[in-house]
């Protein structure tokens, strides 16, 4: 189905290169990128820290925090809230600042048919 | 084997299992979604009903039944059994499990939805070469659903030993056809649509039962998480303190260390690249709802997580590792014995009827991933050279379900005394190794090329599944799948911390020895994968 031809918003002779190249689309390509390239580095860093620690230093992770509590199990909590906090911060990220420039572009090109 | 009836006959209150209550929760639970697939079944005409129910679910809906669908038997009897008797190991595949939606909803999700149409081979034909970049999709995707409905028919099996005290070969057989019988004809009638209403339905249940528990574990201890780890860990007959600490299971050599870095590797990156997963994310009209969906997921399977992890204790402070060791089931048995330890035969009942739930919405979820990989891109664009037409595609997607879904059931009855939660994170390694790499390459590369995804996909794939043959887990070990004999030639039962890496390496360098480059393409799928310019729309009715 060849990316489904039919119906392709523009016209099958559209220039995306084009469209890639401007500087709106770069724009939004940047605000993508920059925001969703460094969270990714943190939380795989994370968790494989998380991960190694367990493996590798059960005894740390054995210290007490509060009563039973101990820091491996306020660690794995932490991986919790951290994704918690990176889905609500990536939520609110794309709806002010990708979405805006995506919808305005979406509807440019959907119009110049 | 201890009856089921006399499981707790040791702790003095001897409560009976009972079969024919568990049985009628879960035939109720099948009657009223059955009415609700058929319902649904009415507008299902086209290929985009039958595939992505017509692109009409909204994102908190689509939140819903992708947690249904994640939230499988294993995360659910495994890891509550895992932390019970292994205390805070259990308590890292969660994490794994949860943190890899970040992958998901970071990188895939809106993307996907913008250029693809029902699979990931739409995906990377986009850019591609078609015949061969879908052949190799597809097959990747009925390997991992292999694995997976393997793992999913397997649970089944402990949980009617236990469930219903059903014991001996046939009867368990029988149980297992049928509940097989009744995913097939979700999938036949109600395709996308009903089988994502059941999951909902599914999801709703299970995070239900699962709060009721913890808030009734929590009231035991006085609402104090402290107090409950401390009755965990003075059972005489657990592990005590080590219940709390990492390294219960995987601490005892450098090599079960290595495995288990293996395993959280295989488990966080393995999500994003589960066939049945990414499909999900057709069945909602446009990108802001595939991520709307992913942040519902999110927040439903972190709660279910957290939940787990008190239920896993509980089960361990108030029911004890001997009982579950000792129930039928073992392991797997941890949550219904600790519902019937605090709720009685009605509490045990309801969430039975739930386990079975679990399982069949999993199961049918994955048949029809795996039946549309093949209608789709293999009989429609690689046999037919597209040329197949939507009736047709349908019908073959039908067709496929059935031969799927009889092998299921064959597949579950050989399977049945296998470990649950182990074939379930072969499928992570799998997944994570056949199709992630290529996925990210195809949405953020543009240097990538067919050679590159074909190179990744079967090396990726044929790594993993050699390495697995040669692995501790089927030979060479007393809890292996073939005990008897020894071929273990590769020391870690995960394959993934070589065959991911591996695979992100191939990719790279098929690619270089390639010079096919299609900027043309490559600037079309891009814009429209961060637009949505074009992208498939909702199906009205």
């Amino acid at each position: 189905m060849s990316a489904s031809d039919d119906d392709v918003g523009g016209a099958p002779e559209r220039d995306w290169e084009e469209v890639q190249s401007g500087p709106e689309f770069t724009e939004l390509r940047r605000r993508l990128r920059v925001f969703v390239f460094p969270l990714t580095a943190f939380f795989i860093v994370w968790y494989l820290l998380y991960v190694l620690m367990a493996t590798y230093a059960p005894a740390f992770m054995a210290t007490p925090v509060f009563g039973n509590v101990n820091v491996g199990l306020v660690f794995g909590l932490l991986q919790f809230v951290t994704t918690f906090v990176i889905t609500g911060l990536y939520a609110r990220y794309a709806n002010r600042r990708l979405d805006p420039i995506a919808d305005k572009l979406r509807h440019e090109l959907e119009e110049t048919k | 084997m201890t009856p089921a009836s006399l499981v707790l006959a040791d702790t003095g209150t001897i409560t009976e299992i009972n079969p024919v209550l568990n049985m009628s929760v879960f035939g109720l639970f099948v009657l009223v979604t059955l009415f609700i697939v058929f319902r649904a079944s009415r507008n299902t005409k086209t290929a985009a009903d039958y595939y992505a129910a017509g692109r009409s679910f909204s994102g908190p809906q689509n939140g819903f039944a992708i947690a249904g669908d994640y939230l499988s038997a294993a995360s659910f009897l495994g890891i509550c059994g895992a932390i019970a008797i292994n205390g805070y190991d259990g308590f890292l595949y969660s994490i794994g499990f949860l943190v890899a939606w970040l992958v998901a909803l970071l990188l895939v999700a809106e993307l996907l939805r913008n250029t693809g149409k029902f699979t990931m081979g739409d995906v990377l034909a986009f850019r591609m070469r078609q015949r061969p970049v879908r052949a190799a999709a597809a097959i990747a995707t009925l390997a991992v659903s292999f694995f997976y409905l393997l793992a999913q028919m397997a649970g089944g099996g402990s949980l009617v030993n236990l469930l219903l005290g059903i014991e001996g070969d046939v009867g368990q057989n029988v149980v297992i056809a049928v509940v097989g019988v009744v995913m097939i004809v979700y999938v036949l009638i109600g395709g996308m649509k009903g089988t994502t209403w059941v999951q909902i339905i599914k999801a709703g249940l299970l995070i239900g039962g699962v709060l009721v528990m913890t808030v009734w574990v929590l009231a035991l201890h006085g609402f104090n998480l402290s107090e409950l780890l401390a009755d965990a860990a003075s059972r005489p007959d657990g592990k005590g303190e080590a219940l709390l600490a990492p390294g219960a299971q995987y601490g005892e050599t450098w090599l079960t260390k290595l495995d288990f870095v293996s395993l959280g590797i295989a488990l966080v990156l393995g999500t994003a690249g589960l066939p049945h997963v990414l499909m999900r994310f057709y069945t909602v009209p446009t990108a802001k709802e595939a991520r709307r969906s992913v942040v519902w997921a999110i927040a439903l399977i972190g709660l279910f997580y957290l939940f787990t992890l008190v239920l896993g204790y509980g089960a361990g402070a108030l029911v004890g590792a001997d009982e579950i060791n000792n129930a039928p089931g073992g392991v797997n048995s941890a949550a219904p014995l600790l519902a019937l330890a605090l709720g009685g035969p009605l509490l045990l009942g309801f969430i039975a009827a739930v386990a079975f739930a679990t399982i069949l919405a999993v199961v049918a979820g994955l048949t029809i991933t795996a039946s549309a990989s093949f209608a789709h891109d293999v009989y429609v664009n690689v046999l037919r050279r597209g040329a197949g037409n939507q009736v047709n595609e349908v019908k073959v997607a039908r067709i496929t379900a059935l031969v799927i879904g009889a092998l299921a059931i064959a597949g579950g009855i050989l399977a049945k005394d296998q470990n649950v939660a182990f074939l379930v994170a072969l499928a992570f390694a799998v997944a994570a190794s056949a199709n992630l790499p290529t996925i990210l390459y195809t949405l953020f590369w543009r240097r990538f090329n067919t050679n590159g995804a074909l190179w990744s996909m079967y090396g990726g794939l044929g790594t993993a599944l050699v390495l697995i043959v040669f692995s501790p887990a089927v030979s060479g070990s007393e809890t292996a799948m073939i005990p008897g004999a020894d071929f273990a030639l590769f020391p870690l039962s995960n394959p993934g911390l070589v065959s991911i890496p591996l695979s992100f390496l191939l990719g790279w360098v098929g690619t270089m020895l390639s010079s096919e480059r299609n900027p043309k393409k490559q600037a079309e799928m891009e814009v429209r994968s961060l637009t949505g310019v074009g992208a498939e729309k909702a199906v009205a009715h």
